[in-house]
């Protein structure tokens, strides 16, 4: 891409210790993206944001920022800035102080600080409390300090790592939207690190998917969910059924193949495929019948589990073979519910086109 | 033992129960008795000091008039400053190069740099002293004028006192959040800017906690003192010693008076300049 900002290149790092917490990643990301790392804690996202941000320095590899290697040039040195996990909002100073902090040890006249700080504070909403000490504040209002800090630096990327992970859930939402909207105002890159699905896939416009290390995936939030990859990603995007299957042969873009508990089919596949794959599908994409289905995929089964969650019915159906399938039922009229109960015998199927073949 | 609780009392209001008021009134008698007989004997008008006779200021005049008294404080007033001032700095980096830095041997450096704390006073003293003598500091140091002399008793308060403070602020750097500092950085500041900006202000409680310390410590010193101070040189609480040796007189007890509120004072400073400034500051 030649319109990236940020472009990681064979990035490893390797602990003294022998843990390598990224393993040969390379990344581009573009002009005023949004775009998160989504991983398992310890899946090394963090360690790579922290590289970005220069708090850490590679073991090998190049990281272009800005169309400039700059690997190994200190953070205080580079177009990017960073909102804390703890949001590290200094305690000593009030919030004006804070957020004209970085102006002020880079040399900005002081009119120009207060006017910048003043513009900054507007932005994330906290003109009131600009004479307030961080311990007079909650934990969204700190949250709120600590990006004004950063946007008033006018990076070129803006580092988040997990956000959101320490505020509760009804702030959660509400911060989710001011990022949203924030990042579309001041059109600016942003890079967000979090363990949270729902937070990559509402928020971003592309997700990079880590696991030990590596990039399993980097797609939109709706590729990612409806065409993942590998297992991994599909199993960490959302719920699926991961249904096991052996491939007999391959006719064109179709493989034959035999589901354990489901039967014999054909399914589309682009790829050249070996003995063994993995069928995933999506629990929504399920439907429960009393009656046997016309449809092509259908299996018997009997009602394990129901689990009520208001808008939707998670049911659990025993198929044959020990398969498992769980079904998200919408609980569209008020008084039908999921309209299965526990024990009985029903019948699920789904189209043919919403089954993902996964290789590995 | 589940004694019944009276209504409106908690489990741990042990204030209201007779044995512990008691207790507490025992154990502030042992504490502050003697200091206030101590204060109370230096407004006695009687010249033994033992029996009480009459209130005066005069013994106050008198501590003023003796010269000799007056320059015992006055040099363990200097020598407490300075010594405070070089074990504050000196400590603070220690502190800062033990919780900043890996290096090999750090444990041992650690303990090492705690000993002043542990090694009887009198052994630190006589050391002192044998390190003086032997190197030729202690001939140099008494020929200079005042208050240069006083070099050596400096010299060794500051070995005995900067432990102190390094423990005290490299307890405070514990609580630390390193995020603080890489903030700084990401902002923009130099390792430098980041130090004077964001660790100091940090530091500051166990710095004037640590200084306070070090003051008193150095303050009322008499072992390490007594060994290393040259004929000319006596602080205050030597000159004590020498004239209690020939009896108590409400002399002294005045002077001592006038020590207790110097650091009683110093103190109460110290933790207001602790206590979070109020807001509205901009």
């Amino acid at each position: 891409m030649s319109d990236s900002i940020v472009s990681i290149r064979n990035v490893t790092k390797a602990f003294p210790g022998g843990v390598t917490a990224v393993d040969n990643v390379s990344l581009d990301i573009a002009q005023n993206e949004f775009f998160a790392l989504l991983g398992p804690s310890g899946c090394g996202k963090t360690t790579l944001l922290r590289m970005i941000s220069g708090l850490e320095t590679p073991t090998g590899g190049q990281i272009i920022i800005g169309g400039e290697d700059m690997a190994y040039t200190p953070p205080n040195k580079r177009p990017t800035n960073m909102v804390f996990q703890s949001y590290a909002v200094f305690p000593h100073m009030t919030v004006e102080q804070n957020v004209g902090y970085g102006l002020k040890v880079t040399g900005v006249a002081s009119d120009e600080i207060k006017r910048r700080v003043g513009e900054a504070l507007e932005m994330v909403k906290l003109t009131a409390l600009a004479k307030r000490k961080p311990d007079q504040m909650s934990g969204g209002q700190r949250q709120r300090v600590a990006l004004a800090r950063a946007l008033v630096k006018r990076p070129k990327v803006l580092l988040l790592d997990e956000p959101l992970s320490a505020l509760d859930a009804k702030l959660r939402d509400d911060m989710r939207m001011e990022l949203t909207r924030l990042q579309e105002t001041v059109g600016i890159t942003f890079i967000i690190v979090t363990h949270d699905q729902d937070e990559a896939l509402s928020m971003a416009s592309r997700i990079a998917v880590m696991d030990r290390g590596a990039v399993q995936q980097v797609a939109t939030p709706t590729e990612l969910y409806e065409q993942p990859k590998t297992r991994f990603v599909a199993d960490f995007i959302g719920k699926v059924n991961l249904i096991e299957a052996r491939v007999h042969r391959q006719i064109g873009r179709k493989i034959d193949c035999e589901l354990k508990g489901v039967g014999r089919m054909e399914l589309a596949s682009d790829n050249l495929v070996g003995g063994q794959v993995a069928v995933a599908v999506r629990p929504e994409k399920l439907k429960i019948a009393t009656s046997e289905p016309s449809t092509a995929i259908r299996v018997q089964g009997k009602v394990r589990d129901v689990a009520y969650y208001g808008d939707t019915s998670h049911v659990v159906i025993e198929a044959a073979d020990g398969l498992d399938l769980s079904v998200n039922v919408q609980n569209d009229t008020r008084l039908g519910g999921s309209g299965v109960e526990r024990g009985q015998s029903v019948w699920v199927s789904w189209a043919s086109e919403d089954s993902i073949v996964l290789t590995e | 033992m589940a004694a019944q609780l009276k209504p409106g009392q908690g489990p741990l209001d042990y204030g209201s129960r007779t044995w512990l008021k008691v207790l507490f009134a025992a154990i502030f008698f042992v504490l502050y008795a003697p200091i206030i007989t101590l204060v109370a004997f230096s407004f006695n008008t009687d010249k033994r000091g033992v029996v009480w006779r009459g209130f005066t200021l005069d013994n106050y005049t008198k501590a003023w008039n003796n010269a000799s008294l007056i320059e015992a404080l006055t040099n363990s007033l200097v020598i407490a400053v300075i010594a405070t001032v070089i074990a504050t700095v000196l400590g603070a980096l220690t502190a800062l190069l033990m919780w900043r830095f890996r290096f090999p041997f750090k444990g041992a450096y650690e303990g090492f740099m705690a000993l002043p704390i542990v090694i009887p006073e009198i052994c630190m003293g006589v050391a002192l002293l044998l390190f003086f003598v032997s190197s030729g500091m202690m001939g140099l140091f008494v020929a200079l004028p005042w208050p240069l002399n006083l070099g050596n008793i400096i010299f060794a308060h500051v070995t005995f006192c900067f432990p102190f403070v390094a423990v005290v602020v490299r307890s405070r750097l514990v609580g630390f959040n390193r995020q603080l500092e890489e903030a700084s950085k990401d902002l923009g500041a130099s390792e430098w800017q980041t130090f004077w900006s964001i660790i100091v202000p940090f530091m500051k409680p166990g710095l004037i906690a640590g200084a306070l310390l070090a003051f008193t410590l150095s303050l009322d010193d008499f072992v390490i003192t007594f060994f290393t101070s040259g004929p000319e040189t006596v602080t205050f609480p030597v000159k004590v010693y020498s004239l209690v040796r020939r009896g108590v007189s409400p002399e002294i007890n005045a002077a001592s008076t006038v020590l207790i509120v110097i650091t009683v004072v110093a103190t109460v400073l110290a933790m207001k300049l602790q206590a979070p400034p109020k807001a509205d500051k901009g």
